[in-house]
């Protein structure tokens, strides 16, 4: 490093960037790390993966180049939207047979006074096969960036982060949470009743459940949701989606009738497999937003 | 109807519950179940294409109760079912050949983690190819980028964290325009599903309306999965993300997602755009330059490089562009190219890197200077580079070959590509052999210091997919016709 001494953030960054930074020695490659350390000469001398000459050259023509490419997709999409039917507006494209049948039948045939339940459950229930196991795939990316198993055991410390003892916190919490959850539960029980479902109902129990941790630290919580139990209530979740599905799609290719029926529209037992899809939608839900802010925060769940 | 048309719901919730499983169980128990969801999945797959080739038409499959346009579906002929075979067997193999390195790469207790992101990609790539809906694409091309991320972070070093940040931002910026595409689409014909969506835009061409929104949403459904799978000027993250990935995950992302990607707006080219939209508005042109100017410039990054892995990892931005440009020359003997091209490159580049893998641990390190005569120390593993090379140069005999032979001929079908197609083709070989027998000569020629040597028979699972992964590759490449005649069924069936 030729200046040395005063680094700025920039040349930190650019540093970084080259991947001159500090980083490499993390990444010391493990395939020369030999027994004998004789690989030492290798992982010392930083790696040069660009040439000096080639970042500078890059860094002129780079802001450029974007700010072009931006203004280019700002012209398009500014004509394309020009070009849009006008919002809302009867007879357009979009008004067709498609969501005719939804708003006409969807009732009938899915048995959900809720029609978005019925399209997101019943109609396109593979879409949301799919979805939920978005949210699965993306807390076990965070899982494997974040998780501690071994090593540290002991909490880190949250005494900053974490206002346990405080009095207004505990008493307004203390106050709220069981209205949260039960108005979670709520949620997720009415969704092919009225407006709710599985995601935002879940969303709510889950905001419950950090409120809790928040206020009155994990301890109590891991009571009933530790590491395991909270890998076999998603396992049980999703895997009642995927069966349940898949007999309901297997059944549905091969033009069989299923055990689940609609029911009385208007019930609280009825629209058929809906009501325990959005159960098992809320609990993946809960639990995702639960784990997400538990390992952001110690690092493990 | 027969009960094989269930294979493909059957294998997209069998890998599913075991990624869901993978969770609960160890490792070892993890890498079990994923490998004969592998094997059960390639074996379903070939059932359904031998039923596709009986039958002779493809099968439109409901998920649920209700039909397009309504409700969901997935749709098979020939050429899905075959490329499903093929993701699933290679990534069985990926993964049997890797197994050394995984082993190093993966934090023990983190090692079930990385199973289960090898059976959410092998989902995705299973729908992305069976599905005939396209808003289910998006979803499992969701789930495909997510899994494909925690793939690269397992091996925490802070190179591949940055690498995986990468490869995320430009994933998702992908994703973004690939959705954006499909509100703009879906604003002016009210369809999802691809055959409902196909008349829409057919009878809106036809007419003139909404020709602006229909030309912005199709290109930029295009060019988000031409971004995600790394076409030139967006293919800057390949290096980084392949070259310190552990060698698994560079083949898998490299040799599988990006494929995924790639088939999913092949068959949206055919089955959706039309030829009349596709290849008349000039759409295909620009795709056509963008593949051509990759393969050029991946090529010069290649022949740049000093770090082997590196060196792999931009070939695989010059193999992209040789895909794009077969797409973008017709969309019948140039789509045949490509597809080809699909598999070549999947069935080698895998093959490259763990071979690479195991190179730098005999030569110990990963830069062309340290290789000198590894291949001595590791028999194996120098036999299946130098085959890779050889099929990435286009050596007859091998698959590089036949696919670059396929482009030629395409290129005749249109008189103004011949010279430029041709161009690019020898100089990009001629730029191919030199980055690639470089190395080659530097890995045999005589050893300057003698290093311990690993014979075959400590690494039977990596000399076993090796192997495995050279006689198909030979195979395709010395009897080609056949091959060449399902997939052009297949894309006639699309």
């Amino acid at each position: 490093m030729k200046n040395g001494k005063k680094r700025s953030i920039k040349a930190f960054l650019r540093d970084w960037d080259a991947g001159r930074f500090d980083l490499d020695a993390a990444a010391a490659e493990p395939y020369s790390a030999a027994p004998e350390g004789e690989s030492a000469e290798g992982t010392a001398t930083p790696e040069e993966s660009l040439p000096r000459r080639d970042v500078k050259a890059y860094r002129a023509v780079y802001p450029l180049l974007a700010a072009m490419l931006g203004a280019i997709m700002i012209v398009f999409l500014f004509l394309a939207v020009l070009d849009l039917p006008a919002f809302g507006k009867a007879g357009n494209p979009s008004e067709n047979e498609v969501v005719r049948r939804y708003v006409e039948s969807g009732l009938s045939e899915t048995g959900a006074v809720n029609i978005v339940s019925g399209v997101i459950l019943d109609y396109r229930a593979f879409d949301t096969l799919g979805e939920s196991h978005v949210l699965f795939t993306g807390l076990a990316a965070v899982l494997i960036l974040l998780l501690e198993l071994d090593g540290k055991k002991e909490e880190p410390d949250l005494g900053l982060i974490r206002m346990k003892a405080d009095s207004i916190l505990g008493t307004a919490a203390r106050l709220l949470i069981p209205i949260i959850v039960l108005f979670g539960i709520y949620v997720i029980l009415n969704g092919h009743l009225g407006p709710g479902g599985g995601f935002s109902g879940g969303a709510i129990i889950g905001a419950g459940l950090i409120l809790y941790a928040e206020a009155f630290g994990y301890e109590g919580l891991e009571r009933f949701l530790n590491f395991r139990s909270f890998r076999i209530i998603c396992l049980a979740a999703l895997w009642f989606y995927s069966i349940s599905k898949c007999y309901s799609f297997f059944c549905g290719a091969n033009g069989l009738h299923t055990v689940f029926t609609t029911g009385t529209p208007g019930r609280i037992l009825s629209a058929g497999l809906i009501l325990p899809l959005n159960i098992a939608v809320g609990v993946v839900v809960a639990c995702t937003m639960y784990g997400l802010y538990s390992l952001f925060q110690r690092g493990r769940i | 109807m027969a009960f094989s048309v269930n294979f493909p719901l059957f294998s997209i919730v069998l890998c599913f519950m075991s990624a869901v499983l993978a969770a609960l169980i160890s490792g070892r128990a993890a890498r079990a179940v994923t490998l004969a969801l592998c094997a059960l999945t390639a074996a379903g797959a070939l059932i359904l294409m031998f039923f596709g080739i009986r039958t002779g038409a493809a099968t439109e499959y409901l998920m649920g109760h209700f039909p397009r346009p309504w409700g969901n579906e997935l749709r098979f002929g020939i050429l899905e079912p075959l490329l499903v075979l093929l993701f699933s067997l290679v990534m069985l193999l990926t993964l049997l050949g890797g197994r050394k390195q995984l082993e190093l790469d993966l934090e023990k207790s983190k090692s079930n983690l990385y199973y289960m992101m090898c059976d959410l990609v092998l989902a995705s790539l299973i729908a992305l190819s069976y599905t005939n809906d396209i808003f289910t694409g998006y979803v499992f091309l969701e789930i495909c980028t997510i899994a494909a991320c925690g793939l690269l972070m397992i091996r925490q070093i802070g190179r591949t964290t940055l690498a995986a940040t990468r490869y995320m931002i430009f994933s998702l910026i992908g994703s973004g325009l690939f959705l954006l595409g499909i509100v703009f689409l879906y604003a002016v014909t009210g369809q999802l599903l691809m055959p409902d969506l196909k008349a829409a835009i057919v009878s809106l061409w036809a007419n003139g309306s909404y020709r602006t929104v229909l030309i912005t949403g199709i290109s930029l459904v295009s060019i988000g999965l031409a971004v995600k799978s790394g076409l030139f000027p967006f293919h800057f993250w390949m290096p980084d993300t392949y070259g310190y990935a552990t060698p698994s995950s560079g083949g898998i992302l490299s040799g599988l997602v990006s494929k995924g990607y790639i088939f999913l707006l092949i068959k949206l080219v055919l089955s959706v755009f039309t030829e009349d939209v596709f290849y008349k508005s000039g759409l295909s042109n620009v795709l056509y330059v963008l593949g051509a100017a990759g393969i050029i410039v991946g090529s010069i990054g290649a022949l740049m490089e000093k770090d082997v892995f590196r060196m792999v990892a931009y070939s695989s931005a010059a193999q992209i562009g040789y895909i794009f440009m077969g797409i973008g020359i017709s969309p019948d003997l140039g789509m045949l190219a490509a597809v080809f091209h699909i598999m070549t490159h999947a069935l080698t580049k895998p093959m490259l890197f763990l071979a690479s893998a195991q190179l730098s641990q005999a030569a110990g390190g990963k830069k062309r200077e340290n290789w000198l005569g590894a291949a001595h120390f590791n028999r194996a593993a120098g036999a299946a580079f130098g085959f890779g090379t050889l099929s990435m140069i286009g050596i007859p005999l091998t698959m590089g070959f036949v696919s670059k032979y396929r482009f030629a001929l395409a290129a005749f079908e249109k008189s103004e590509l011949i010279v430029p197609t041709l161009v690019v083709l020898a100089a990009s070989t001629i730029l191919n052999a030199m980055y690639f027998i470089r190395v080659l000569v530097v890995l045999y020629s005589s050893p300057a210091e003698d290093k311990p040597r690993v014979r075959i028979r400590d690494q039977i699972p990596f000399a076993v997919s090796a192997a495995l992964l050279i006689l198909m590759n030979l195979a395709a490449g010395t009897a080609a016709k056949p091959l060449v005649g399902l997939i052009s069924r297949g894309l006639g069936l699309m």
